[in-house]
């Protein structure tokens, strides 16, 4: 069990299917990248949810900190003209 | 009904079964989440093969046979597999050094098998092959990091390597059902598989900065019938309970 103390944490990335863009998954324990690959495989994919896998290293993710929620998301709420709701869509156009 | 050919698909067959069944005891247990869904995921790789195996083998048994009487109700010197797959688990050093040196053995015997003269056995390689290359390269992947990993790491994987050699010779043994199955282009020949099993084991032991240990006696006996101890308790567990209550379901 002492390994585990030394071995990285991982993020993984999965693509299920061509076309489509990766997306985060999980994360997971593993000494390397190349055993984070292997892992990877194991534990998210082994029920065919996925063609490519990407790893990252948890440590390597800059994070926005959640202190500043309210400088860096909070002026986009009341500026409702960001959002293309002001127009008349002709019903043809159907949903989009 | 080919006697050979039988007592052939069971020595595969009971190979993929007794693994599949020792490494599921790591279910729960493994060192690490990670590391116990990749072994369980392995096992169950092991339990699927055995069961085309064994379908096929109760098949050439007749119509009174089916996989799980195969699996199930046969005893111990009725089981085919060589020996090293029956030991017990050991530690985690030991459990992946004995993937690592049957898993070899096994990827260059599925290799080998693509080219089986049987259209069933060619059918099982096409489809094992895939998970046994995986197989062989996890457990390379592994025991590198074990052998070069810390100086504890380095001690276990290599007392595991020497405790393990000696059940190493059984795989590359030929007797009078090999020699029939590979005269029909069914079987594998087993002297030159030994050459790219030492080829590759070499390579990956150097690389894991682990000693090979010298070739001295060789355990025996598996493909035969005639089992260590271990074997009993194995599948004693395994058959228990289909043998109480012989037609419980799920």
């Amino acid at each position: 069990m002492s390994t585990k103390d030394n071995w990285k944490i991982w993020e993984v990335f999965i693509r299920s299917r061509n076309g489509l863009s990766h997306k985060h998954v999980g994360s997971l324990h593993a000494p390397d990248a190349d055993m984070a690959i292997k892992n990877a495989r194991d534990v998210y994919t082994r029920r065919s949810e996925g063609i490519s896998i990407w790893v990252v290293e948890s440590e390597a993710i800059t994070a926005s900190s959640p202190d500043e929620n309210e400088p860096l998301f909070a002026p986009a709420d009341d500026k409702v003209y960001r959002h293309p709701t002001f127009y008349d869509i002709p019903d043809e156009v159907g949903h989009m | 009904m080919d006697q050979n050919l039988l007592e052939y698909t069971l020595r595969i067959g009971d190979n993929a079964l007794i693994l599949g069944q020792r490494l599921s005891e790591w279910c729960g247990h493994g060192p690490i989440l990670e590391q116990d869904i990749a072994l369980s995921n392995i096992a169950l790789d092991h339990i699927g093969q055995a069961r085309m195996l064994m379908q096929y083998a109760a098949e050439q048994k007749g119509a009174d046979f089916t996989e799980d009487k195969m699996a199930f109700f046969r005893d111990i010197w009725e089981y085919r597999n060589a020996l090293i797959v029956e030991l017990e688990n050991g530690d985690w050093a030991k459990t992946i050094c004995r993937q690592f040196l049957f898993d070899t053995y096994n990827y260059y015997f599925y290799t080998a098998l693509l080219s089986s003269a049987d259209e069933r056995l060619k059918e099982i390689a096409q489809k094992a092959i895939k998970e046994v290359s995986y197989h062989a390269q996890w457990s390379a992947e592994w025991i590198i990091r074990l052998g070069d990993g810390t100086e504890e790491s380095h001690q276990k994987a290599q007392n595991a390597l020497n405790e393990l050699w000696e059940w190493t010779g059984e795989l590359f043994e030929m007797d009078a059902v090999d020699e029939d199955m590979i005269s029909k282009g069914i079987g594998v020949d087993l002297t030159q598989l030994k050459k790219d099993w030492n080829v590759k084991v070499d390579q990956i032991l150097e690389m894991a900065t682990l000693k090979r240990p010298e070739d001295a006696w060789m355990q025996s006996g598996g493909k035969q019938g005639e089992h260590t101890e271990y074997l009993g308790y194995v599948l004693a567990e395994m058959q228990h309970l289909p043998r109480m209550y012989p037609e419980a379901n799920w």
